[in-house]
């Protein structure tokens, strides 16, 4: 299942750079997901409908997929519940601290050629990076 | 109503983006994450063919001056490279690292309402939130919050 496939890499990357650049031509907004969130999440008098809406595509992506042939495939998740839990808060608290996160920062702000987004992910890769490592291998740990 | 159904479709393409690319799995972003182990290069091709559309896509839309329904492009305008945008970057690392889910792929997994999805969602969702209560706390209410790059 985890077999590399370039063909639905490419794919896959193509249609988020789609997404991505049509959302800009269409609503004039960047595609950052973690900041989406956020406009839903807390009270924003103004524009909350897009985001909202965004979401709800996000969300029930998986049923257009099963048309196409595509069904969702099951998440190999960790068992612990409070790993899950701290990397939740953590995935959300930092990527709206950090002002983005992986399609924020990792796609547009890259496109943009931000310094500021080439640097966050820079950094939040190689946080993951370190993290793994250590959680896989014990280095350091 | 055009704008939301826009927004909608952009979702959607997004969503079925990850979904194809392999993206809304963690073994596959773990696998591309361990660099120490079996490494899958799988998050690498999606990334940058992503890169490939949205930077020539974004290049062509730098010469327009209006999206076709709204006002105004808001491009991201934040150049500083602050301690907010390290240490929250850090912060989204560990949490990325330790699932191996980022806010879109979590969102995506929602469909499959595995009770481990919802409660990483629901966890990231309290983390939302609780940086904007924060942001109000310490900031004045004068004070505009300050634009997010996404």
């Amino acid at each position: 299942m985890t077999e590399f496939d370039p063909i639905s890499a490419l794919v896959g990357g193509a249609l988020i750079g789609l997404a991505s650049v049509l959302l800009m031509l269409l609503t004039g907004r960047i595609a950052g997901i973690s900041g989406i969130l956020g406009g839903c999440l807390t009270l924003v008098p103004d524009g909350r409908a897009w985001r909202v809406a965004f979401i709800v595509g996000l969300v029930l992506a998986p049923v257009a997929s099963g048309l196409l042939g595509y069904p969702l495939p099951t998440p190999q998740m960790p068992t612990s519940w409070v790993i899950i839990v701290i990397a939740g808060f953590l995935v959300g608290f930092g990527a709206r601290l950090g002002g983005g996160c992986t399609s924020g920062h990792g796609v547009c702000g890259i496109a943009r050629l931000s310094l500021r987004s080439i640097v966050a992910t820079a950094t939040f890769m190689g946080a993951a990076i370190i993290v793994v490592a250590v959680m896989r291998h014990g280095f350091g740990g | 109503m055009m704008m939301a159904l826009a927004s909608f479709m952009c979702g959607l393409i997004f969503g079925l983006g990850l979904l194809i690319s392999g993206m809304t799995q963690p073994a596959k972003v773990m696998g591309f994450l361990d660099i120490f182990g079996r490494w899958d290069p799988t998050l690498g091709f999606v990334m940058a063919t992503a890169l490939g559309v949205s930077g020539v896509g974004f290049s062509l839309l730098r010469q327009r001056m209006t999206p076709v329904l709204a006002s105004a492009l808001m491009w991201p305008t934040r150049t500083d490279i602050d301690r907010p945008l390290i240490v929250g970057s850090i912060l989204f690392g560990a949490g990325w690292g330790l699932v191996g889910l980022c806010p879109g792929p979590a969102l995506v997994n929602l469909a499959g309402l595995m009770p481990s999805v919802l409660v990483f969602v629901l966890a990231m969702a309290v983390g939302v939130v609780a940086k904007d209560l924060w942001d109000r706390s310490v900031t004045s209410a004068t004070e505009p919050a300050t634009s997010a790059d996404g």
